[in-house]
């Protein structure tokens, strides 16, 4: 009840994107799906964005980041975009050449 | 009752339940297509986070970016690569106890962390007097972009006032990484004939493939 009543802080977004954060980096450690990696890295990317935006909000902080979070977050989104097409591009080389897209498979290049 | 409750509060506990369910979801699940999906919604619930927090433009970009742009393409991936065999793929039980034991630990750490610092835990500033003074961001992250900005001209602050300059070379940089990156990667994904003719079942692939196709390729 005192969380429905209480204003939220920044902490409540940096929790948020903690957890996001580590869901992500645990979907990158565990699937063995390449595109299920991906999906990591977009969970990764959108808990530092969640932070970003919580410390650049004007409603939380009185000197917040002021505009540069947003600007920042918009930077990382179009930049996930671009990740994703290269990413997405080399899984389905992977798979046109494997027959496969589980990334243990990968270890062509072992020494 | 009802009259105590913050309603920002609310959908802020609201969305942030959904995007941590959801995030949970795409770890837990070992079917790609219902990871898929599950992203759909977390990403989309953060697209509300950001609205709360008062950056509207960065929540809209948000949906028509990522939502809509970067997971159909994750989507279509999915798709082209869904073979019985790939579609459900378990991970190893150890694997997994690695994992909740890393991944705890670092839980742990962020967490404490976020709550540690007495500042963070309240907002400063009264959010109805603030949405008259903030406004609406579009049109100032707009002028940011082409090198103004409007934003830090009466910041009292004389540490918060620097980078007066903007972003147009970061702007300039990424608009000319997107192009290159797209072109490139129509090239990687470009059907071409197979580099490493494997043999499967004793019979050698590139006897199945028509003299006619090869000589397209090239």
């Amino acid at each position: 009840m005192n969380l429905l009543t209480q204003p939220v802080g920044v902490s409540h977004f940096l929790v948020i994107g903690a957890v996001m954060f580590v869901t992500g980096a645990l979907c990158m450690a565990t699937k063995r799906n390449a595109l299920g990696i991906l999906m990591g890295i977009e969970l990764v990317l959108n808990g530092a964005n969640i932070n970003f935006v919580a410390f650049g909000s004007p409603y939380l902080r009185e000197e917040s980041l002021g505009l540069d979070g947003q600007l920042i977050a918009l930077f990382v989104i179009v930049l996930a975009a671009a990740e994703a097409a290269v990413a997405l591009a080399i899984a389905l080389n992977f798979y046109n050449n494997h027959t496969t897209i589980d990334v243990d498979q990968a270890d062509e290049l072992k020494g | 009752m009802l009259d105590a409750i913050n309603w920002h509060s609310f959908f802020f506990l609201l969305f942030g339940a959904l995007t941590c369910a959801f995030a949970l979801g795409v770890l837990l699940s070992s079917n790609v297509v219902r990871m898929a999906f599950y992203l759909v919604i977390s990403l989309a619930s953060t697209a509300a986070l950001f609205i709360l927090a008062g950056a509207t433009f960065v929540g809209a970009m948000q949906i028509m970016i990522y939502v809509g742009g970067t997971l159909v393409l994750l989507i279509f991936g999915v798709m082209l690569t869904a073979q019985a065999a790939f579609v459900s793929m378990k991970t190893k039980s150890s694997d997994w106890v690695l994992a909740a034991l890393g991944g705890g630990m670092l839980l742990a750490l962020l967490v404490v962390t976020a709550l540690s610092v007495p500042e963070w835990r309240s907002p400063t500033r009264d959010a109805g007097q603030v949405a008259a003074v903030a406004g609406d961001s579009a049109t100032q992250l707009g002028w940011s972009l082409v090198g103004v900005r409007v934003d830090k001209s009466n910041q009292p602050n004389a540490l918060l006032r620097n980078g007066m300059s903007g972003y147009l070379l970061p702007f300039e940089i990424i608009s000319m990484h997107l192009l290159v990156v797209l072109v490139g990667a129509a090239y990687l994904a470009r059907t071409r004939k197979k580099v490493g003719v494997r043999v499967v079942g004793g019979v050698d692939e590139a006897d199945s493939i028509p003299s006619s196709s090869m000589e397209v390729v090239r």
